[in-house]
């Protein structure tokens, strides 16, 4: 049987599998929709068959057999370990500590890791009206360690947040440790152009680019003086067994990709 | 005591010009019938409240029954945004909604709150970030054994709560299954509650399988039967979510001329639920009838 010649990956694609790649089996994962919800379920199907999903929803323990196409869809429910309430979500797992990962994305980030998707604008009059925080201001707090998932753009990286919905490594001078946040903070932004590690200071430093990237396109993306790394690596691309997964079984009917 | 009654019945003795009210549900179990007939009924200057306004409290928006808004996401989950309330709260607005803004624990905890019977509720969260600093209601408290400053949150009691199920009896015994979003602490935090249920089961049933009962008739003042009334939302156990509807309603609202002409004809236009659902596409409801999946029973004995 002739099989269809594969195209490369997409920019969805690259990051849904980049951000698998930091999922550790057995992970204790706070789930959000779209492409972390992916980038979980290809861990799961891949190197990571014991990642514990949990979904802000209620679903403790979920392995959905069809791509959710929102946070509360009922295939989270059907053979899930357990269903609790919101309130049992945010105290017991999330205010408990007991979520090693979380993921987040937004309408901008800035140098510090720290996430807007409140509001662009001032907040009483804002230009664009966004969804608020629901319970990513929480996931920044708590999770012990954070993943920003984002495409890159002026727009997106900005050098100051218009509204700091989800706090990063350090608000207005101030660091975390003072603030009192229990979560160690986020530990890497995956882009489609290559992925930013934080340093010693908080600060995000460009450390991986895809193949054919060059670190200038990525300043170019950047809306702030973006550091790079002493080594640059090369970021790890999905093969094509990869790309067959994603788009053959877990999101065929390409929700997300 | 029997608590049955109409919709239009139990809207109409709960829900008053300036109620503040919940409408709830997590995705899952939100009563679409509840807000059409409130709308229905021209009810305004609402205090709409939820953790997830969706699509029914932004037609409500359209439709002007509401004042304020109090949330902690407001969005078509997957899809997009909520027009009516970007529309009223957007700089270019001449007509503004208030909008008193949480995140989701943090409104929670306003639930937990009330539903405890305390006057506020302490978290460990919002250091640093701009949602307190816009937010007057969010205030912080040194704790009095390890004084460490927490965040918290003032007690909220909604006047009406409206808790969808997939069961009740006649007292409003409710019992759920699936996702509980915040039902239970929504409806202990309001002052009257309405149980709207797919199925109207004999109170021997509820005792069979007590565990299951998430809100208790006690506090429950009307109970609703209305089948297939969280259309577009779904119910575990009896239908899918309408995804496709979700994903259409995006072109619907982002135009007021489409969504006016839908309000007119799936709201304005029907009398009641019945009325609704007549008009859907045929063949739509059996297709998103649910599949079962029945659990073995549990045994109670002892």
């Amino acid at each position: 049987m002739a099989t269809e010649a594969l195209t490369g990956p997409t920019a969805s694609e690259r990051m849904a599998h980049r951000a698998a790649q930091e999922l550790r089996d057995g992970d204790v994962t706070f789930v959000g929709i779209g492409l972390p919800n992916l980038a979980c379920n290809l861990a799961r199907a891949t190197h990571a068959p014991g990642l514990f999903m949990i979904y802000e929803s209620g679903a403790v323990g979920a392995i959905p057999e069809r791509l959710p196409v929102s946070i509360g869809d009922p295939s989270l429910v059907t053979d899930s370990l357990a269903v609790v309430g919101q309130a049992d979500i945010f105290q017991c797992m999330l205010q408990r500590g007991l979520i090693e990962v979380g993921f987040l994305g937004g309408a901008q980030v800035d140098r510090w890791g720290n996430i807007n998707t409140t509001v662009i604008g001032d907040y009483a009059h804002p230009k664009i009206r966004l969804p608020g925080s629901g319970g990513a201001c929480e996931i920044a707090v708590h999770a012990r360690r954070l993943l920003i998932i984002m495409r890159m753009s002026k727009r997106t990286f900005v050098e100051t947040c218009d509204f700091v919905t989800s706090p990063g490594h350090r608000v207005n001078g101030k660091r975390r440790e003072e603030l009192g946040m229990p979560g160690g903070g986020p530990t890497r932004i995956i882009t489609d152009l290559g992925v930013l590690d934080f340093d010693a200071t908080g600060e995000a430093v460009l450390a991986e680019v895809y193949p054919g990237v060059t670190p200038e396109q990525v300043q170019q993306a950047c809306g702030w003086s973006l550091r790079v790394a002493p080594t640059l690596r090369l970021a790890t691309e999905p093969d094509a067994s990869v790309l067959r997964l994603l788009r053959e079984k877990l999101d065929p009917k390409r929700l997300y990709l | 005591m029997n608590k049955l009654c109409s919709m239009r019945e139990a809207i109409s003795a709960s829900v008053k010009h300036g109620s503040s009210l919940v409408i709830d549900g997590f995705t899952h179990l939100i009563c679409f019938a509840a807000g059409h007939e409130i709308i229905r009924q021209g009810i305004q200057d609402l205090t709409a409240i939820r953790l997830t306004p969706d699509l029914v409290y932004d037609q409500l928006i359209e439709a002007g029954a509401v004042r304020k808004l109090v949330f902690s996401w407001a969005g078509n989950p997957g899809v997009g945004s909520l027009h009516a309330l970007r529309r009223r709260s957007e700089a270019s607005s001449s007509e503004r909604l208030e909008l008193e803004e949480y995140s989701h624990f943090g409104l929670l905890s306003r639930l937990l709150a009330a539903s405890a019977g305390l006057p506020f509720w302490p978290l460990s969260n919002y250091q640093g970030g701009d949602i307190a600093r816009v937010n007057p209601s969010i205030k912080t408290v040194r704790c009095p054994y390890t004084g460490r400053e927490l965040a918290t949150v003032p007690a909220l009691h909604p006047d009406v709560a409206i808790i969808h199920c997939q069961r009740a009896d006649a007292e409003g015994n409710a019992q759920v299954w699936g996702l509980l979003g915040s039902q239970k602490e929504v409806a202990f935090a309001a002052r009257k509650v309405i149980v709207v249920a797919e199925e109207i089961v004999p109170t021997e049933l509820i005792r069979k399988d007590p565990n299951r009962t998430l809100v208790p008739g006690i506090i429950v003042s009307h109970v609703v039967h209305e089948p297939w009334g969280c259309h577009p939302s779904f119910v575990q156990g009896f239908h899918d979510r309408d995804n496709d509807f979700y994903v259409k309603w995006e072109d619907i609202s982002r135009q007021p001329e489409t969504y006016r002409a839908w309000l007119e004809e799936f709201v304005y236009g029907v009398k009641d639920r019945q009325g609704y659902l007549s008009r859907l596409e045929s063949g739509l409801l059996d297709k998103l009838r649910a599949k079962a999946r029945v659990c073995a029973g549990v045994d109670y004995g002892y």
